[in-house]
């Protein structure tokens, strides 16, 4: 069974798509190095990072943007 | 209501008015374009309260339909030939989202070599993208069909589109007397487009044609065939309606002269009228013969058809179109559907008159068969 | 930049990791807010965002076909606005395929008519969704799959299309390009061209990880590359004013980009000559 014309009236209904499972490497914060420059929330494809700069493991896929782009070297890429 | 002499483009265009479209995105073209002039008017002088989408092509023109349909209101287009053929794409698109609007095709020959006349190849080249198509005789019958039509794509069983097909130049720019019934009998018989199963609203947001996969993708095809097989009794069920309403009667095909004949003539359209009075002329003679005008090519309405044919002997189908390699596209279903000694002809492609001459010609080439599929009306070298 | 609280693209997508294209249409949709309606083009945000029965998006979102994004637009504009639905913004996207290729008429015909939508190029520089084909929006001397380096080749031979300028021509009311690497220029950029009445159009440049052949994490410093050398220079053209919105401190010579990246490597001194040269005569030409 299908909607009709496969219409999605669950917005935001990806979520049950955990894609933390695709990651070799983690993104660790270190939370005394943090800045609050908010760069990791914002450059995050994957919406992954709240606003407390906290790491979604669900569905953060490990692209390591948010280490790459912190200018304080707060985040970590450590292998799962 | 009013009685008024005007073209079939211009009761089909009286009838989108009265079926008050909200959004009407729409592309000149020979023969349509008097339909696309018309509502300009209409649009420019208030009689319809609509954004008239000024688009630049018959491509844009179905998208934007589907954009708005998808948004929560009716709509209305309308193309001919070519335009319909690059509408191709998005026809089958528009049926898969399930937007039930109203397309008028005015019944043109396909290039090449280029023509501009009447014949129905191009709409029946479009017979598999999921939309209903009905095929109208006259000018009354035209606006009266396109009023059905949103009644029925919008109704819950089927949410399909609609394409009414009217022929060029023999309905579309000819005259004839026409009633025109009051706005509020039509408000009455057709109540404004509520969508429930797709709109585009912030206030409830839901994602609208989206990936299927192989999971998924057979079962939104299937429930396709399921709609359109619902479309006939919801057709029928609105034709009654629409009887009671305002007086005249439809159906899924009109029989005429059927239950004696011995020979039964299947066409679409305005040659319809040709026939009949061929019919009359031959019934005169002491020839059993009658003609099964087919309304609903799609859906095909195989049980209302067999009833009509169970006792004749012979068919004769008249197939203003040709799918080459084996005949008319009309003849090729009606030799799926039913069993009868069937014989084909293609007639009148781009714009050949179908004479009185050439229908007696079927006739005989039906009682006297030399071969299963015919060409009429062919100079000779 | 504010932070919202809560974000309009989903987690769970098939987005690649590191993909440019969600990072622009999160950002894109955070600044416009919930009342939006979104309309894609076939593409890789499409497929990635809306495999039945998920979808990443949290605003009412729409997609019929692959060239025809501005046409859809026009009547869900159309259709709102008849409705008395005149503060919902209109916000179409499409790949740079389906926005100066097989998009470009209905593109056209959407920003001249002046439907009051703002449509974002997500441009990506060719074909990704299909495995990294050329399109008009690819960089002179870039490899593809269909402009592929080899003997006879150095890769794509032709400067790519100035899409930005081609919509500017339609006299439409806003026009600028972005980079998903300079965040707060493209969110200013978005709630600028929401908040005019009228057709607006915006350029985006984003790098991607799997066309372009670099890191995943590099996605951001490709794209800044790109703005420090001149190779993509923000500006917008707002009533007709031409105006730089960011100028790098010093402009770095384009190798500094080119050599980062798969597509250009097995460029010569010859072709970077080239490249050096064209964007130069672009950077002066337009004031950078």
């Amino acid at each position: 069974m299908v909607t009709v014309g496969c219409v999605i009236k669950t917005p935001g209904s990806s979520k049950r798509n955990k894609t933390g499972s695709w990651r070799t490497f983690k993104p660790v914060l270190d939370k005394e190095k943090c800045i609050d420059c908010n760069n990791c929330i914002i450059f995050c494809p994957d919406s992954s990072v709240n606003k407390q700069h906290e790491i979604d493991y669900d569905y953060c896929k490990g692209c390591g943007i948010c280490a790459h782009e912190c200018p304080s070297d707060a985040i970590e890429m450590v292998k799962e | 209501m009013t009685r008024e002499v005007m073209t079939a483009n211009k009761a089909v265009a009286e009838a989108a008015r009265l079926a008050k479209p909200q959004v009407i995105p729409v592309y000149p073209i020979t023969p349509q374009t008097t339909i696309s002039e018309y509502l300009a008017q209409y649009v420019a002088d208030k009689k319809i309260d609509a954004n008239y989408v000024k688009v630049e092509s018959e491509h844009s023109a179905i998208s934007a339909a589907v954009g708005a349909s998808s948004a929560g209101v009716r709509v209305f287009t309308a193309t001919s030939s070519q335009g319909l053929m690059l509408m191709h794409e998005i026809l089958f698109a528009a049926a898969g989202m399930r937007t039930p609007f109203v397309l008028a095709d005015a019944n043109r020959a396909i290039s090449a070599p280029l023509n501009i006349w009447n014949d129905q190849q191009d709409s029946i080249a479009q017979r598999d993208a999921g939309w209903l198509q009905i095929y109208v005789e006259n000018a009354q019958e035209a606006l009266d069909t396109t009023l059905m039509a949103y009644k029925v794509s919008e109704n819950s069983d089927v949410l399909l589109p609609s394409m009414v097909c009217l022929d060029g130049f023999i309905l579309t720019h000819t005259v004839e007397p026409v009633e025109i019934p009051d706005q509020e009998t039509v408000d009455k018989f057709l109540p404004p487009y509520v969508p429930e199963h797709a709109y585009l609203d912030p206030k409830d947001p839901m994602s609208i044609g989206n990936l299927a996969d192989p999971d998924y993708y057979l079962e939104a095809r299937h429930d396709m065939q399921i709609a359109m097989e619902n479309s006939i009794e919801v057709i029928e069920k609105t034709c009654n309606e629409f009887a009671e309403i305002f007086g005249r009667k439809y159906g899924l095909i009109d029989a005429y002269k059927t239950e004696d004949a011995e020979i039964i003539f299947v066409a679409m359209g305005s040659i319809c009228s040709t026939i009949r009075v061929i019919v009359n002329q031959l019934r005169e003679q002491g020839e059993k013969v009658g003609l099964l005008k087919i309304r609903a090519y799609r859906p095909f309405p195989v049980e209302a058809i067999t009833e009509v044919v169970k006792n004749c002997e012979k068919l004769a189908i008249v197939d203003k179109n040709i799918s080459f390699g084996i005949g008319g596209a009309l003849y090729a279903d009606m030799k799926a559907k039913i069993d009868k000694e069937t014989y084909g002809f293609i007639a009148g492609l781009g714009g050949r008159d179908i004479t009185p001459e050439a229908i007696l010609e079927m006739y005989e080439k039906t009682k006297n068969p030399v071969k299963e599929v015919t060409w009429i009306g062919l100079k000779e070298e | 930049m504010d932070i919202p609280d809560k974000n309009l693209l989903s987690p769970g997508h098939r987005g690649c990791a590191g993909c440019g294209a969600s990072i622009a249409v999160k950002l894109a949709l955070n600044a416009l807010g919930e009342n939006t309606v979104a309309i894609s083009a076939t593409g890789c945000l499409e497929v990635m965002t809306t495999p039945y029965p998920e979808t990443a998006w949290e605003v009412p979102f729409i997609h019929v076909a692959f060239e025809n994004s501005g046409a859809v637009a026009s009547g869900v504009e159309a259709a709102l606005r008849i409705q008395g639905k005149n503060d919902v913004n209109v916000v179409a996207f499409g790949g740079d395929g389906g926005t100066v290729d097989i998009g470009l008429q209905s593109l056209s015909g959407a920003m001249e008519r002046g439907h009051n939508l703002t449509y974002i190029c997500y441009d990506n520089e060719a074909y990704m969704n299909t495995g990294i084909q050329r399109s008009g929006a690819t960089p002179f001397g870039a490899t593809t799959t269909t402009s592929p380096q080899g003997i006879n080749s150095f890769g794509e031979d032709k400067p790519k299309k100035d899409m930005p300028m081609i919509m500017a021509a339609h006299g439409i009311p806003y026009v600028a390009t972005a980079s998903v690497a300079y965040p707060e220029d493209f969110v200013n950029k978005v709630k600028k061209a929401a908040s005019i009445n009228g057709a607006s159009y915006i350029h985006l440049q984003q790098p991607c990880t799997t066309g372009w052949g670099f890191d995943a994490s590099r996605t951001i410093e490709m794209g800044r590359l790109a703005v420090e050398t001149g190779s993509w220079i923000l500006y917008e053209i707002e009533n007709g004013k031409f105006n730089i919105t960011f100028t790098p401190e010093e402009r770095k010579p384009v190798i500094k980009y080119l050599s980062q990246q798969k597509r250009f490597r097995h460029l010569q001194e010859e072709e970077i000559t080239k490249i050096q040269k064209y964007v130069d005569a672009q950077c002066e030409e337009l004031g950078l």
